[in-house]
């Protein structure tokens, strides 16, 4: 889109406020634009936010990236990989660092999409 | 380890037992201020604590060979492509006075959806990898020790894999990185909602280590076409970050804009960059500011762009700065920065001690255009979020091409970048986190809900602590290419390494760059193939133009090349004469005593210079007459004639000529003159006669019949040490 300057008609409605008054303006309409942004990280997550969190597992980046791929083809990256790892560590009562290779390897996720399937914990 | 400044940084010793090194400290680190301000003959307004050993500005020997630190951390970019020749720039650059040490990543890293391992060698950075970070803060542990500063190592936590590698920098005590959602999806087409999906986790993570954040606001102002139109537009991506980032969980002092001031000369650059450096400062408070360089305009001449930088720099001290960058005067001539890194540092450096103060003497007048222009950048700000509002969102905005377009809004030249919702690197990635969505792992931003059948109350209890807890956690890997790695590169020049050979660099170890500058009295397109040429004939490889300027469209150009040096120097085979240390002035005194010594001196020829000769002979300056010896001065543009017929006169022992002007070689003419005349006249065995200036060395004085020659830097003290040497030696014979 292009337009011409008209802040002179535009401003009309900020020209009475104090300086302290146009700077809370300022920030509430910061605020009115990140709040849906961090509502958004709140409630998603990405491949690389999982694969950070294995990291901090103790997952090298090889691993980590093994891990994550096969949590996103079997659909379960919505319940976190590392929860993935932890959860098939439960289960099979293993260290979870052993059950975390597995899962990089394909194996164990028949099981974990089994105990999702009914419902988990 | 402890680094010796006699001593170069042993490379090896560095990745020694890298696997199990863990850094000394985490988070960032302002300066301290200086406790009194007193330094050497002066008191300061605005220092830090000084550094326990460090280089100082070229005239510091002036003033007691101080070097006071300003009060702001300084800045400076490393972008070597390896980082074993990065760690020698960032020592050089902290001895300076550095203690930020940004680490430019390799192209295309950002568009690497993981991490990287091992040590390849990068293009116009090096890639950032847990090897590559342990082993350089391992070399800024020791370096921080050898200055006596805390040095904040830094790189960016942008692309596609920004969680990952805040992880990374967390666990390898990074202390500062570039995180900007924004910077993401305008400059790397990257899609807007996995950029800030990734963000929040990833600033989460800086948070909880310390690290201090800053934004990508400034490359709107490289990429905009007229970039001080820019300026609202700037204002609202500092606020989106800023906003993002504290409910991210980070503090507002460790948050810090990235401002540049939008123009450079021949733009009037006070009456636009400042208002707006002044209203970032009001509508951002307990915020930090880095202030950094503009970029946008800089051209080949590093002249130009260290006026530039000097002017940037004033704008700080005018308003504030917590932060000062520093780019390298050479970064717009593609000459990979190495020594212009500590230009940029030392430009820094010296504007700021040179300024310290300056608002107890001025104030900034808010009784004119300075208050109106702030204000109205501010409302531009506000009316451009409105919009923002009005018309969806940021994601729309962004959709429409809000950003980065020409116009100084609400004008919109409609030119903006424009990304689609769901397009972009890493489209259609995120996914919900369930409602039993679980990370088990402390400080994670965001929803993450403990299982029912566990009795543990923190995530990270799940798994007895992460990495960040137990860093014994962390997996390390060391080579993944074995071809593209360190050793292999240090293997490959090992022998002329241990040969000690010497080779010019500029960019790489070794790497034989030379940077040549030259006047041709000819137009500047002959002059810049003709330059080429001669440097082609002198024997460099690989030559490039690097700088041309006409002096006149006809008159002649300047040229600057660099080139190759196809060999090496061995510096065993080199002839150094040794350095002659003057005697002791007590050992001065007691042989004047004895001998009475009688000197005759002036400056000879048609030459007015007046102040070198005087050091040497003033007893104020520390000359010679503080040791007895009886100083006949006869004053400047003195003949040679003169100057012998009065030695044979007064009976001196010994003439003094200086000689500062050297035109045409007049100098030499004027040295081997009053050697002929003294032979002429037969007196030249009986005096010592000895020659000094700024062009003058002791070998070319020798060559014109002088007995010894006295160059830049010669002190009353080595003058007079030889005259007692040759004295006695004289008598002897």
């Amino acid at each position: 889109m292009q337009r011409n300057d008209d802040y002179l008609q535009r401003r009309v409605h900020l020209a009475p406020l104090t300086d302290e008054e146009l700077k809370d303006h300022f920030w509430e309409l910061a605020k009115q634009l990140v709040e849906p942004l961090v509502e958004l990280a709140d409630t998603h997550t990405s491949p690389s936010v999982e694969r950070s969190v294995l990291l901090r597992m103790g997952f090298s980046s090889m691993e980590a990236k093994e891990i994550v791929q096969h949590c996103e083809e079997q659909g379960l990256l919505g319940k976190g990989a590392g929860h993935a790892v932890w959860r098939l560590a439960a289960l099979e009562k293993i260290d979870y660092r052993e059950a975390g290779l597995q899962l990089g390897k394909g194996q164990g996720w028949e099981k974990l999409a089994q105990f999702w399937a009914k419902g988990g914990a | 380890m402890i680094l010796n400044h006699e001593d170069k940084i042993s490379l090896e010793a560095i990745l020694t037992d890298l696997q199990t090194y863990r850094p000394k400290r985490k988070g960032w680190t302002w300066r301290k201020p200086h406790a009194t301000g007193k330094i050497g003959p002066f008191t300061y307004k605005q220092t830090s604590e000084s550094l326990q050993a460090s280089g100082g500005l070229p005239a510091s020997k002036y003033f007691n060979s101080i070097d006071p630190q300003p009060d702001c951390v300084i800045t400076t970019e490393i972008a070597s492509g390896r980082f074993e020749d990065d760690i020698r720039r960032m020592r050089m650059a902290a001895w300076h006075g550095a203690d930020h040490l940004m680490v430019i990543r390799t192209a295309g890293q950002s568009h690497f959806d993981g991490l990287i391992e091992g040590t390849p060698e990068g293009v116009g950075g090096v890639p950032i990898t847990r090897k590559q970070l342990r082993a350089t803060r391992k070399a800024l542990d020791y370096i921080e020790e050898e200055v006596g500063r805390p040095i904040n190592f830094h790189s960016y936590v942008s692309g596609v894999a920004g969680p990952e590698v805040a992880v990374l920098f967390s666990e390898e005590g990074v202390n500062g990185a570039h995180q900007d959602p924004q910077y993401n999806v305008l400059y790397r087409n990257i899609n807007m909602y996995r950029s800030f999906v990734d963000a929040a986790v990833a600033k989460k993570m800086m948070a909880t280590s310390g690290m201090a954040q800053i934004d990508g606001a400034h490359n709107a102002n490289a990429t905009a076409r007229e970039a001080w139109k820019v300026m609202p537009e700037l204002m609202v991506q500092h606020a989106i970050n800023c906003q993002y980032s504290v409910m991210a969980g980070m503090p507002k002092d460790k948050i810090c804009l990235s401002t540049v001031p939008p123009t450079a000369p021949p733009a009037p650059c006070i009456s636009l960059d400042l208002p707006y450096a002044v209203a970032l400062r009001q509508l951002f408070k307990g915020y930090r500011f880095r202030a950094q360089m503009n970029t946008k305009y800089m051209e080949s001449c590093t002249r130009e762009v260290t006026t530039t930088h000097v002017l940037n720099t004033l704008l700080s001290r005018l308003t504030s700065a917590d932060i000062q960058s520093t780019i390298t005067p050479d970064e717009g001539r593609n000459v990979p920065w190495h020594y212009n890194n500590i230009h940029g540092v030392n430009t820094a450096k010296q504007t700021l001690l040179g300024l310290d103060g300056i608002m107890d003497y001025v104030t900034l007048n808010f009784d004119g255009p300075l208050g109106e222009k702030v204000r109205e950048l501010k409302e531009r700000a506000c009316l451009f979020m409105e919009e923002i509002v009005a018309s969806g969102g940021y994601f729309t905005a962004v959709s429409q091409g809000f950003f980065v377009d020409s116009g100084f809004y609400p004008e919109r030249g409609g030119d903006g970048i424009a990304r689609q919702m769901n397009g972009g690197v890493g489209a259609g990635t995120i996914v919900p986190r369930d409602k039993d969505y679980m990370a088990p792992v402390c400080d994670h931003f965001g929803y993450n809900k403990l299982p029912a059948d566990c009795s543990v109350t923190e995530p990270c209890n799940l798994i007895d602590g992460c990495t960040l807890c137990h860093s014994e956690k962390i997996q390390w890997i060391d080579e993944l290419d074995p071809e593209d790695n360190v050793y292999e590169r240090l293997a490959q020049n090992e022998t002329e390494r241990k040969e000690g050979l010497l080779r010019p660099e500029v960019q790489w170890h070794g790497d034989g760059i030379v940077c040549m500058t030259m006047f041709l009295p000819a137009a500047e397109r002959v002059a810049e193939f003709a330059a080429k040429d001669i440097a082609e004939r002198l024997g460099l490889e690989d030559v490039e133009v690097i700088h041309k300027q006409a002096m006149h469209p006809s008159e002649g150009a300047l040229i600057e090349v660099k080139g190759k040096v196809p060999f090496g120097i061995d510096p065993a085979k080199l002839v150094i004469p040794p350095l002659v240390e003057p005697l002791s002035e007590e050992a001065i005194r007691q042989y004047v005593s004895e001998n009475k010594l009688k000197i005759v001196a002036a400056t000879v020829g048609e030459d007015e210079h007046s102040v070198g000769l005087k050091e040497i002979l003033d007893i104020k300056h520390g000359g010679i007459e503080k040791f007895g010896i009886e100083c006949n001065y006869l004053g400047t543009s003195v003949s040679v004639e003169k100057l012998a017929d009065a030695a044979v006169e007064i009976g001196a022992d010994a003439i003094l000529a200086s000689a500062i002007i050297s035109h045409s070689d007049i100098h030499r003419i004027n040295m081997r003159r009053l050697h002929q005349y003294c032979q002429e006249k037969g007196i030249r065995q009986d005096l010592i006669v000895v020659c000094g200036g700024t062009q003058i060395t002791n070998e070319m004085a020798k060559e014109e019949g002088m007995d010894a020659g006295f160059g830049r830097g010669t002190k009353g003290v080595h003058v007079a040490s030889f005259l007692v040497d040759q004295h006695r030696a004289n008598k002897k014979g």
